[in-house]
């Protein structure tokens, strides 16, 4: 166990541009952020704000181009199985069962057979997919892809569980199930959750702080603690309220550009 | 069932038109179905004309099989490894396929002659056609496999703790499957198709030979009977092709031949 002051994740003045068509674009531009353990945070913020970049960043799948992101203080350089992440586009290997997909990472990373298939079983029925472990993901419903992708990653013991607009592809109905046993889940583990998407009502209802983001250059614009209690009613007026303030700043932005 | 009636349907119309063509006597050059069919039993079990040909079908059968699977099994063995290098590695790509590129558009009928002198006339030379026919389509379409693999399936084995190496066989292999399937199926299907061309030059045995003996002799019944023989061995090798696809291939949604 680390200390408690020590950050789970901790992003230091993070910029990140890239080269296109000669031009240097800023993806992302001093981004600060601590995540301590166990924390539920959203990134959110319209397309090219450089959330996604933020989290790819986080995973290691990028490095920044200048500052440093670190995980219990040291430096992220590649990914690894304790940052897990969950892809809009699920990712699943089509060719592996459900069972086998969740049995990748372990497998992997030499977990004895039979303790690796004790911990598959396990994740398998606590995403409720019991009934479709030999099944291959082209069988499934987006709604059952993306949780045998959550369950995926939580067989890996990832601690940080990054998820890149994980519910975005899926149908209201079938989003707020997940967003539910979601919660479930990570009320159940100590797991952090690192979530990114551009639905202000998801990020609201999901998280402890809300990060907002605008574009151009991508930045941080402000770090918001969401205190109102769990389970959290959409249709409250507080909830209300919360989502007004956070619409303003997430808009706030595009006064300021000549649109 | 129904299926297989409305299958059948087409062969049965030009069965009926070719019965009436020639009974006829449209054309005095092309034997009725019935005289070919007569034949086709003599050729296969004898008994009927008792002349050279007659109960040969299965040493002809024999030896076209021999020259097809053994010059598609050496083109696998050639084609697999090469297109996962050219695939996978960057200088190996720069450096082999412009080359292959430039090869692929030639027919294989066109190194008929290059063969003959290269092999010789005989079935070394048959061989070598069958060989270069099945070579591009499982070159190419391992290549296009292996490059095709999704880049998020990367990321994804990458951060559940598969690196390096073990990507290869974990992830590319498996990925680049259905499309390494098809190039054998094309790959087959081609040697087949060349082999014909392949025994016509100076080789005692093999349905092509056959066929060409046909030609020679002015004997169309010949003939006819060697592409039959040719079309159904084709057709069952490339179902039992596809039988093993389908098994291996059971997760892949759009690999259903």
């Amino acid at each position: 166990m680390a200390e408690p002051t020590l950050p789970i994740i901790d992003i230091r003045n993070v910029s990140k541009s890239f080269k296109l068509q000669g031009q240097s674009i800023d993806a992302l531009k001093d981004a600060n952020l601590s995540i301590r353990q166990g924390e539920f945070v959203t990134l959110i913020g319209a397309s090219g704000c450089g959330k996604s970049t933020l989290l790819r960043i986080i995973a290691g799948f990028e490095k920044p181009t200048s500052g440093e992101a670190l995980m219990w203080g040291k430096p992220i350089t590649e990914p690894e199985p304790q940052r897990g992440m969950v892809f809009q586009d699920y990712a699943l290997f089509p060719w592996l069962s459900v069972r086998d997909n969740i049995a990748f990472g372990p497998t992997s990373r030499g977990v004895p057979k039979a303790e690796a298939r004790e911990t598959v079983e396990r994740f398998v029925e606590m995403v409720g997919l019991g009934r479709f472990a030999d099944a291959y993901p082209h069988q499934l419903s987006g709604g059952m892809r993306q949780r045998v992708a959550i369950a995926r990653v939580l067989a890996n013991e990832a601690e940080v569980v990054l998820m890149d607009e994980p519910f975005g592809a899926l149908d209201a109905m079938t989003r707020e199930r997940l967003q539910e046993e979601l919660l479930e889940i990570w009320a159940r583990t100590k797991l952090t959750v690192v979530f990114v998407t551009h639905a202000i009502e998801e990020a609201i209802f999901l998280a402890d702080r809300v990060v907002v983001m605008t574009p151009g250059p991508g930045r941080i614009e402000s770090d918001n603690p969401m205190l109102l209690a769990r389970p959290r009613d959409i249709a409250s007026p507080e909830f209300n309220a919360i989502r007004r303030e956070m619409s303003g700043k997430l808009h706030s932005h595009h006064g300021k550009k000549a649109a | 069932m129904k299926s297989l009636g409305l299958a059948l349907i087409v062969p049965g119309v030009l069965l009926v038109f070719w019965h009436i063509a020639t009974t006829r006597r449209w054309t005095r050059l092309i034997p009725t179905p019935y005289e070919t069919a007569e034949y086709m039993v003599d050729f296969v079990a004898g008994g009927i004309y008792n002349d050279a040909f007659s109960a040969t079908a299965h040493i002809h059968l024999l030896a076209s099989m021999s020259r097809v699977y053994g010059g598609f099994g050496l083109a696998v063995l050639a084609a697999l490894p090469l297109g996962l290098l050219i695939g996978r590695i960057p200088l190996a790509r720069k450096t082999l396929d412009p080359f292959f590129q430039l090869m692929r558009p030639i027919p294989v009928t066109a190194w008929l002659p290059l063969s003959m002198i290269l092999f010789g006339l005989g079935p070394r030379s048959a061989f070598a056609l069958v060989f270069l026919g099945a070579f591009f389509p499982i070159l190419l379409n391992t290549i296009f496999g292996v490059k095709n693999v999704d880049p998020k399936l990367f990321e994804a084995a990458s951060m559940l703790g598969c690196k390096g190496n073990a990507q290869f066989f974990k992830v590319v292999l498996p990925a680049a499957l259905p499309s390494i399937f098809t190039g054998l199926r094309l790959g087959l299907g081609l040697a087949w198709f060349v082999i014909v061309v392949g025994e016509m030059t100076g080789v005692p045995q093999g349905l092509g030979a056959v066929i060409m003996d046909g030609r020679t002799l002015s004997r169309t019944e010949l003939v006819i009977c060697g592409m039959i023989i040719i079309g159904i061995a084709g057709f069952i090798s490339d179902r039992i092709v596809v039988a093993i696809g389908n098994r291996l291939l059971r997760w892949s949604p759009n690999h259903h031949g």
